[in-house]
């Protein structure tokens, strides 16, 4: 009898510790997101910034500084439902604007153009990386919500489902490593 | 910015992990920031400065070879000893799947974790089995790198996730100012790599090589690595065997010398490979490359516009384009051009901006890396720290 009742207190503590290590890892985790999206939201913000002031800076011709300030524009403003679109249509945007080296070469030859184009590329190629690092927290922690133990216990408590954020981040090619003409 | 790095293998063994490591470690300290490296090493073994001991490495069976790993008490006390201590920003560990200093470290920290996956092993039944205890250590790392696009497919494919692919470093100038040595000039094929380690593909040049003599007897093969020289050349004709030539372990500045000085560089590496280091070496020196169109080479050699490639393990295809570069000196120049061009991406300038580049995004804003006091018992009926 108070063996079995041993055993029992045994088995009982043992599925606390668990439970309680899997809601810590939980709580990690999600710690973990919001990190990332922190870190994700200061780089698109950077490069909505760096666009912008590409845009208005007057180094480009009027009609790709009107379409690059728009879409930047519209990706600072952007609603969080909206948001995915708007940053990729900035991408987009970015794209068209620096298609070829020779425009690249045309806003790094006038006055402080050459610190913009590094900031600018800095940007294109920072996004891509925090967005990489925040989808790949949100497969982690989704990974370990889907468990049924817990989902039927609620280890998770209030804390959303998390996410990915999908977008577009494509760099403008003669931005990336690849494309960059030699020094 | 204090960077903490952990070194899986042995310090004084050298390894392409272990010299990747530390170029980088003496790149970050040229730009002015601290780093330290938490490596296995014996303790009478001279270290540089910014490297700490975390005490020998034990040869275990593990993977179907012996490997020296780091476990144990001891081992992870040192860990979290360099952890407290170190203060860092961010911890970059390599490997960190591999069951030794990587996974130790990942275990024992917490906070703004990066990690390299520089090997693309396939996933091994002890890994399987082990998934559940990697599992949690792993989903710690905040950042994954991997060394190719081919190391990040399989990488995606065993654990999962997403990594960003950032390239080995070279130092690019130091093998395009190496003099040439004459002696080592005209009509050269070189090869590099451990003599009686088959994956690295000499028994398959060995069978192209009397078709390339026979064309041109002129030519002779450079051999440098360690290894038996008699069993290499066994299977070549008597009369053929000196116009193979074998230097032995080179020193980084004959290895420069030697990748300035052949007229073509020749790696027929069978597999086992994810990155290639060695090609960027050559391109870097100038020296047209031919190598097997292993994924991982492909990549490098820009699927075969900075280099050329053959079918692996072809004998027959690797001496008809062997013959074929060797009579035409023009693709060869245009190929040292464009090779030269293509590793600039390479370079520790720009491999190094993007590691930081990392760092940078994990640990903006972010608390310090911290020992994880939930692994250990008494931290477990506390309450959560971050």
């Amino acid at each position: 009898m108070t063996t079995t009742i041993i055993w029992i207190a045994v088995a009982l503590v043992a599925v606390g510790l668990y439970l309680s290590w899997t809601a810590g890892r939980l709580d990690r985790l999600h710690a973990r997101i919001d990190a990332a999206r922190a870190a994700l939201d200061a780089q698109l913000l950077r490069r909505a910034s760096v666009a912008q002031e590409l845009a208005t800076a007057g180094v480009l011709d009027p009609a790709a500084s009107i379409v690059l300030y728009e879409s930047a524009h519209a990706a600072r403003q952007a609603e969080p439902e909206q948001r995915e679109v708007a940053e990729s249509e900035l991408s987009q945007a970015l794209r068209a604007v620096f298609a070829d080296a020779e425009a690249v070469a045309e806003v790094g030859a006038a006055p402080g153009g050459t610190a913009a184009i590094g900031e600018l590329t800095q940007a294109v190629r920072r996004v891509p990386m925090a967005r990489r690092f925040h989808n790949d927290a949100v497969r982690a922690a989704r990974a370990v919500r889907e468990h049924r133990v817990v989902r039927w216990l609620r280890l998770a408590g209030h804390a959303p489902f998390p996410l990915a954020f999908e977008m577009d981040d494509e760099p403008p090619a003669p931005l990336t490593a690849e494309g960059a003409p030699a020094p | 910015m204090r960077i903490g790095i952990v070194c899986p293998y042995s310090w004084d063994v050298p390894g392409g992990v272990q010299f990747h490591i530390r170029d980088l470690a003496e790149h970050l300290i040229g730009l002015g920031h601290h780093v330290s490296v938490l490596a296995p090493a014996d303790d009478e073994t001279p270290l540089p400065p910014y490297v700490v001991s975390a005490g020998r490495a034990v040869p275990v069976p593990y993977n179907g070879s012996v490997a020296r790993l780091n476990f144990g008490v001891l081992s992870a006390a040192r860990v979290r000893r360099w952890l407290h201590d170190g203060g860092f920003d961010v911890v970059h560990i390599h490997e960190p799947s591999s069951p030794s200093l990587g996974l130790l470290a990942c275990w024992a920290a917490q906070g703004p974790i990066v990690a390299t996956f520089h090997t693309s092993n396939p996933r091994s039944r002890a890994m399987i089995a082990a998934y559940p205890i990697l599992q949690p250590a792993l989903e710690k790392i905040r950042a994954r790198i991997a060394v190719s696009e081919y190391a990040r497919r399989t990488l995606v494919e065993h654990l999962g996730g997403d990594a960003v692919v950032i390239p080995n470093g070279v130092d690019v100038d130091f093998f395009a100012r190496a003099e040439p040595r004459p002696e080592w000039q005209g009509g050269t094929i070189g090869f590099m790599g451990r003599i009686d380690e088959p994956r690295k593909g000499l028994p398959v040049l060995m069978r192209a090589l009397p078709a390339i003599l026979r064309a041109r007897p002129d030519t002779r093969l450079l051999v440098a690595g360690r290894g038996d020289t008699e069993e290499a050349v066994a299977t070549l004709p008597e009369h053929m065997r000196g116009r193979v030539e074998f230097l032995g372990m080179v020193s980084d500045q004959d290895k420069a010398r030697l990748l300035r000085s052949v007229d073509l560089y020749v790696a027929p590496n069978t597999g086992g490979e994810s990155f290639g280091i060695i090609l960027v070496e050559a391109m870097s020196a100038g020296a047209p490359v031919l190598a097997s169109d292993l994924d991982a080479f492909a990549q490098v050699l820009a699927q075969g516009t900075a280099g050329e490639l053959f079918a692996n393990e072809d004998a027959d295809a690797l001496a008809t384009a062997a013959l074929r570069l060797l009579a035409d000196p023009e693709r060869r120049a245009a190929l040292s051009e464009r090779g030269r061009a293509h590793v600039r991406r390479f370079d520790w300038s720009s491999v190094g901006a993007d590691i930081l580049a990392v760092y940078e995004t994990v640990a903006d804003g972010a608390a310090r890396v911290a020992t994880d006091e939930r692994t250990r018992l008494r931290g477990f009926f506390g309450p959560t720290r971050r």
